[in-house]
């Protein structure tokens, strides 16, 4: 590592602080790493099986990614603030029986409806920011808790019942349009954007800065004076928000309101955000590796369909990559922090 | 005439209960001075500093700006007001590169509708504003996109010195800025302090390590038992005496003669009035 001499040098003879971009930081990238294993994925299945690139199967796979990378986009979110959220999944359940339920019923109009549960969804993660902020639980319980209550009230909402029969705007963005030879559906193409808009507001503006801040130390983000009581609050909420889309797709998939869908999705959206490079720890991470992430893990999941494994082996190697992905970011921060 | 204070306090009481961190502190900040503030644990060192920053609110006494009153309710009271510190383990955001890092919370937007609409940061006016304050202080560094964790400890706190003077009116405040670091580190931050001075930017230095003290303080001012009990210039004192009248075995009269308070401690330490 060229930076245990650099001190030395610059101590002696100190070059004006450089206005360029630091290139290497490239290979240092936290996406760099996830994006390479997903380029080698593909390379792989594609040689295993001529079917894996066909426009069709593709579209599959962002099918299957879209509502899981949609929780793991509100999930990197929290986790770059050093939380963690469990309930992330219970909470989309929840979110696809209300708008379901209501519109099915004739309760509210379809987009009421679907406004409903949204904000169900953006409630639920003000909860969870709330008791996190002003009671300063740990969010691994209050989100624990959360999940429960979320899976409770799903079932009991739903009556354990399956909606079916739901109105065209519940199920509007499970529709394709064509591109090339693919049929891409509307939802895969506002997950990609709301991914674009997160990427660009961590990045380009100051409310990503304080987040990754509030990530690192929240006592050094608070002396900056940042108002980080007022941004984790915004976060959680933000990060429900987002859960509550994650429920307008899975109900366009899926074209009813299964009160069992999205039971696992929630350990899934963590897999995605830690294979992606987000550290657990906090203050570290990008959201488009958490896509890279969740497309991944689908890659995986459907080539090995393709060969013809057995979907308990998918499972076995999904588990694989996330100690993988740890151990590559635990060795990353101990360099960092020597 | 003297001239007026830059910070002025007057008979600071803090109490937690029982305890009496500050028991009628005075404070006095010449413009252009470096002033070093020391004392044992307890004293009221770290209580006195907070009270000057906005960290804590005193329940009694009064602090003058430019000779004006204010009052602090919070940090953030104090920097606006111009005063900016350096705290010893909590000055950087690790994750972040060095220009987030000097606009950290003062973050400065593009022009036009990127900025107001879009809220799109003027990277490029940072970078070149941190380059520019960097180089001030002669601190150099490869990259500003660098994550500060990739820097050693003595550039880090070259980043926070450089963030708080760029960005202080008044006074800059440092709590230990030495404390973490190895010698040759030290020596750099102890420049750059100097240059901060050079710069007729008043610096108060708080420090346990009585050769930087001695080294870089115009003046220094003694804190024993929640309140002040000397202002003495460094030039007039040996450490040991300095040392010896932060642990009471002498005291400081108005002249600014030294007396024995604790014969035997004095003894002890091997110091005599004069």
């Amino acid at each position: 590592m060229s930076t245990t001499t650099a001190p030395e040098r610059e101590a002696a003879a100190p070059p004006p602080a450089g206005l360029r971009p630091d290139w290497r930081a490239l290979t240092t990238h936290p996406t760099a790493g996830p994006l390479a294993a997903l380029v080698v994925a593909c390379l792989f299945f594609t040689l295993q099986n001529d079917q894996f690139l066909s426009g069709g199967n593709l579209s599959l796979v962002v099918q299957q990614v879209m509502v899981v990378g949609t929780l793991a986009l509100g999930q990197t979110l929290i986790i770059l603030t050093a939380g963690i959220d469990l309930s992330c999944g219970a909470v989309m359940a929840f979110g696809t029986i209300v708008m379901a339920k209501l519109a099915a019923d004739g309760t509210l109009p379809p987009y009421a409806a679907i406004a409903a549960g949204i904000g169900v969804c953006a409630l639920f993660g003000l909860a969870n920011g709330a008791l996190v902020t002003y009671i300063k639980l740990p969010p691994f319980i209050v989100t624990l808790g959360m999940l429960n209550i979320a899976f409770a009230l799903t079932h009991i909402y739903s009556a354990e019942q399956t909606i079916t029969d739901l109105p065209g705007p519940l199920t509007a963005l499970g529709q394709t349009f064509p591109l090339g030879r693919t049929d891409i559906t509307y939802g895969s193409v506002l997950t990609i954007v709301l991914f674009l808009v997160l990427a660009y507001a961590l990045s380009q503006t100051a409310w990503g800065k304080h987040t990754y801040a509030l990530g690192n130390s929240p006592d050094v983000a608070r002396l900056t004076g940042i108002r980080t009581t007022r941004l984790r609050l915004g976060i959680y909420t933000l990060a429900g928000l987002i859960y509550g889309i994650a429920a307008l797709l899975l109900v366009s998939r899926t074209g009813v309101g299964d009160p069992k869908a999205g039971q696992t999705d929630n350990l899934d959206a963590i897999t995605a955000v830690v294979i992606g490079g987000t550290s657990l720890f906090g203050g570290r991470g990008v959201v488009i590796g958490t896509l890279v992430g969740a497309l991944l893990v689908g890659v995986f999941r459907n080539g090995l369909q393709l060969m013809g494994v057995g979907s308990i082996y998918q499972t076995l190697i999904t588990g694989g990559l996330v100690i993988l992905a740890v151990t590559v970011d635990q060795f990353s921060r101990r360099k960092a922090s020597r | 005439m003297t001239p007026t204070p830059v910070l002025k306090a007057r008979g600071l009481v803090k109490r937690y209960g029982h305890v009496t961190a500050l028991d009628g502190a005075d404070f006095d900040l010449m413009p252009g001075e470096v002033l070093a503030v020391i004392g044992d644990n307890g004293a009221g060192k770290s209580s006195l500093i907070k009270a000057l920053t906005g960290a804590l609110q005193p329940d009694e006494g009064t602090i003058e700006l430019d000779g004006q009153p204010v009052r602090f309710r919070g940090p953030l009271d104090a920097r606006r007001l111009g005063i900016e510190t350096v705290y010893q383990d909590l000055a950087v955001a690790a994750s972040l590169d060095i220009a987030s890092n000097m606009f950290l919370g003062r973050e400065v937007r593009r022009p036009g509708v990127l900025g107001s609409v879009f809220r799109m940061l003027d990277k490029k006016r940072m970078r070149e504003e941190s380059a520019a304050n960097m180089a001030d202080l002669k601190i150099g560094l490869r990259s500003l996109t660098q994550a500060v964790e990739t820097l050693s400890g003595g550039q880090r706190q070259g980043v926070a010195v450089a963030r708080a003077v760029a960005w202080a009116r008044h006074v800059v405040v440092m709590d230990e800025p030495t404390a973490a670091l190895g010698v040759k580190e030290s020596g750099q931050v102890l420049d750059m302090i100097k240059r901060v001075r050079d710069r007729g930017l008043p610096v108060v230095l708080i420090s346990h390590n009585m050769p930087h003290v001695f080294e870089l303080a115009d003046r220094i001012h003694v804190q024993r038992l929640g309140r002040r009990v000397a202002q003495i210039r460094p030039q007039d004192h040996t450490m040991a005496e300095v040392v010896a009248i932060m642990t009471g075995a002498l005291t400081v009269d108005e002249t600014g003669d030294t007396v024995i308070a604790d014969s035997q401690a004095a003894k002890a330490a091997g110091v005599q009035a004069h």
